[in-house]
């Protein structure tokens, strides 16, 4: 190894730490600058009849989301109910009958995989499956998309939180006599709850921020949802995106930000939720 | 009776089984899915356009006629822009989160770092028009192009509107910093530390053991993180739609306006029929081959890191 003058190594470590520490507080500075931009405006738009009032024909300024926060949790609830238990069993069949085998593996690495393909892609498929088949957008339609979303996020945690419920569990309950099904669904999921439900949160949390898949599925409205299978349906994201790209109009630009308000609060609040139950989790365990 | 009993069991046993394997051989379907939907509804562009699509820049919905070398030329250079910002920072964020800070101080930030990835890339889209684009247009272009006069550059030629190129790289590189850095982090921590302590024992300083032992110890992890991150970028969508510009050229100037694939499909698909949703449909097929591909070596170096510490990452 060549010498190097320890002025020269010493320097270098320092500027190397010196960057890094800048480099961190950029981060933290960023994510404030993004949190302060989104309160600062869209605060001034949030009202009791911003959240029950829903919205107006173009251009007319006053005019709340209800509609859009009425189709957003519709469909985002729709979501939910096709792919949590999907992806619940998913993951059973990874933890319980796949743990080491060559096709658990290769579900699991898919499911990797597929947590990355980007939302877009998704939302043109469920376009050629279901909005080009039956010729109309659908609330149900973006639910589907956001399902195939949240399903690979939700089989990869089944499967991680599972594996981590000890065998002697699993053993007890198979030694008492009771069943294969019976003692995953009531003996280990029970010993998993809090993990499951972090997980589930999770993968709420990502796709209840999701636009682009909604882009070409439940594309947007300006009514109340009331045909969720068959037409457009109101959602927030799509109309944040709505308000702030086609119309010059500064009220719909704060509209915008009072939607992106609740979004973004949403979101962090699902997310911090999911970090305290673990956390209180793990302290039970200790 | 007993027996009848046992039988039944048995049966329950097997449906569950038999329902849980479906469940998980739906991750197979649905990927598999992805490719044979958009495959055969791009097909009617594949037959008009060919090979060609994909090097031709030329698009005029008036002579229907559509290339996709501009968009993925802006996907390309958008996405340049961003890891090169990204990478770097990530990479010296993880530094400061194991090496450096104190315990309590690195659970903060890296909560906070986290927490930046919940946020949803529409908002990150909405800060960029409103903030961002101004800000670059006011302080950021004119300090390029006039300060450090780097005016001749073919790079940085033309007015400086804040739409374009450069600010839409710009903007990834934040949305997707936190997930680098993130994965970052945890290879950085699962370097044994007997490994480390060793070079320290040695003399080394922070950074020598960081980049002598700790970056080659988990070359592949972060090589895994980059990957995945460069994912993220190539297909993000709503981040880059509000500030890109949306238009179908090719430009040498990263001031100037562009399209990526995802703004493209976005932009347009909604209105879209005939050949041209079927050209849209190709660029989405084209968008899912390289995510694809990119998320495949992702995984496979994230898996051999799995294997060598035998944790989650």
């Amino acid at each position: 190894m060549k010498s190097r003058s320890l002025i020269l190594r010493k320097t270098s470590d320092k500027v190397v730490k010196a960057v890094s520490i800048l480099a961190a507080f950029f981060g933290v500075f960023f994510l404030a600058w993004i949190m302060f931009t989104v309160l600062k405006f869209g605060f001034k738009s949030f009202s009791l009849s911003f959240l029950i009032e829903p919205t107006k024909p173009y251009g007319v300024a006053d005019g709340g989301i209800a509609n859009a926060l009425l189709g957003t949790l519709l469909i985002t609830f729709g979501a939910s109910a096709l792919g949590v238990p999907l992806g619940l069993l998913g993951g059973v069949y990874l933890s319980e009958f796949a743990k080491n085998s060559k096709k658990g593996n290769i579900i699991r690495f898919s499911a990797n995989v597929m947590m990355g393909i980007p939302s877009i892609i998704v939302g043109l498929f469920v376009y050629t499956l279901l909005v080009y088949t039956t010729k109309s957008f659908s609330g149900f339609a973006g639910s589907v998309a956001l399902a195939i979303i949240m399903f690979p996020i939700v089989v990869r945690t089944t499967d991680d939180m599972l594996s981590m419920v000890p065998n002697s569990l699993r053993e007890s309950a198979l030694a008492l006599g009771s069943s294969r099904w019976r003692t995953t669904l009531s003996i280990v999921f029970r010993a998993a709850k809090s993990g499951l439900i972090t997980g589930v949160l999770l993968s709420v949390a990502r796709v209840s921020g999701e636009t682009a898949p909604l882009l070409f599925t439940a594309l947007w409205s300006d009514s109340w949802p009331t045909s969720y299978f068959t037409q457009p349906t109101a959602n927030l994201t799509v109309t944040i995106t709505e308000y702030a790209t086609n119309s010059p109009f500064e009220q719909m630009h704060i509209k915008a930000w009072g939607a992106a308000l609740l979004v973004t609060l949403v979101v962090l609040m699902l997310n911090i939720a999911c970090r305290i139950i673990f956390m209180e989790a793990k302290h039970a365990r200790k | 009776m007993k027996q009848k009993k046992k039988q039944d069991k048995s049966a329950a046993d097997r449906i569950f089984y038999i329902t849980t394997m479906f469940c998980a051989f739906l991750v197979l379907v649905i990927m598999c899915g992805f490719f044979v939907q958009l495959f055969i509804h791009s097909f009617p562009a594949i037959k008009k356009f060919g090979f060609t699509f994909l090097v031709s820049g030329e698009w005029d919905p008036v002579r229907n006629i559509y290339g996709a070398a501009s968009a993925i030329y802006g996907t390309a250079i958008t996405t340049i822009i961003a890891m090169a910002i990204a990478v770097p920072l990530s990479f010296l964020i993880a530094l400061f989160l194991v090496e450096m800070a104190h315990p309590v101080l690195s659970r903060i930030i890296g909560q906070a770092i986290e927490l930046l990835a919940a946020i949803p890339s529409i908002i990150y889209g909405m800060w960029g028009l409103f903030v961002f684009v101004p800000f670059m247009q006011n302080y950021v272009g004119p300090f390029l192009a006039d300060t450090l006069k780097l005016k001749w550059l073919p790079l940085f030629q033309g007015p400086c509107t804040g739409f374009g190129l450069l600010t839409a790289g710009i903007v990834l590189a934040f949305m997707v910093l936190p997930f680098i850095s993130a994965v970052m982090r945890d290879v950085f921590k699962m370097v044994p530390p007997v490994l480390k302590e060793s070079a320290y024992g040695c003399g080394a300083t922070t950074w020598e053991v960081t980049f002598d032992v700790t970056m080659k110890y988990g070359m592949q992890g972060l090589l895994g993180a980059v990957f995945l991150g460069l994912g993220r970028a190539v297909g993000e969508t709503m981040a880059v739609l509000f500030i890109i510009g949306n238009t179908p050229r090719i430009s040498a100037s990263l001031f100037e306006s562009g399209t990526t694939i995802s703004a493209t499909l976005a932009n347009n698909f909604a209105e879209s029929s005939g050949v041209f949703q079927s050209v849209l449909l190709e660029l989405g097929l084209v968008l899912l081959a390289i995510t694809f591909l990119i998320q495949i070596a992702a995984q496979f170096w994230l898996n051999m890191v799995r294997r060598k510490f035998g944790g989650n990452i």
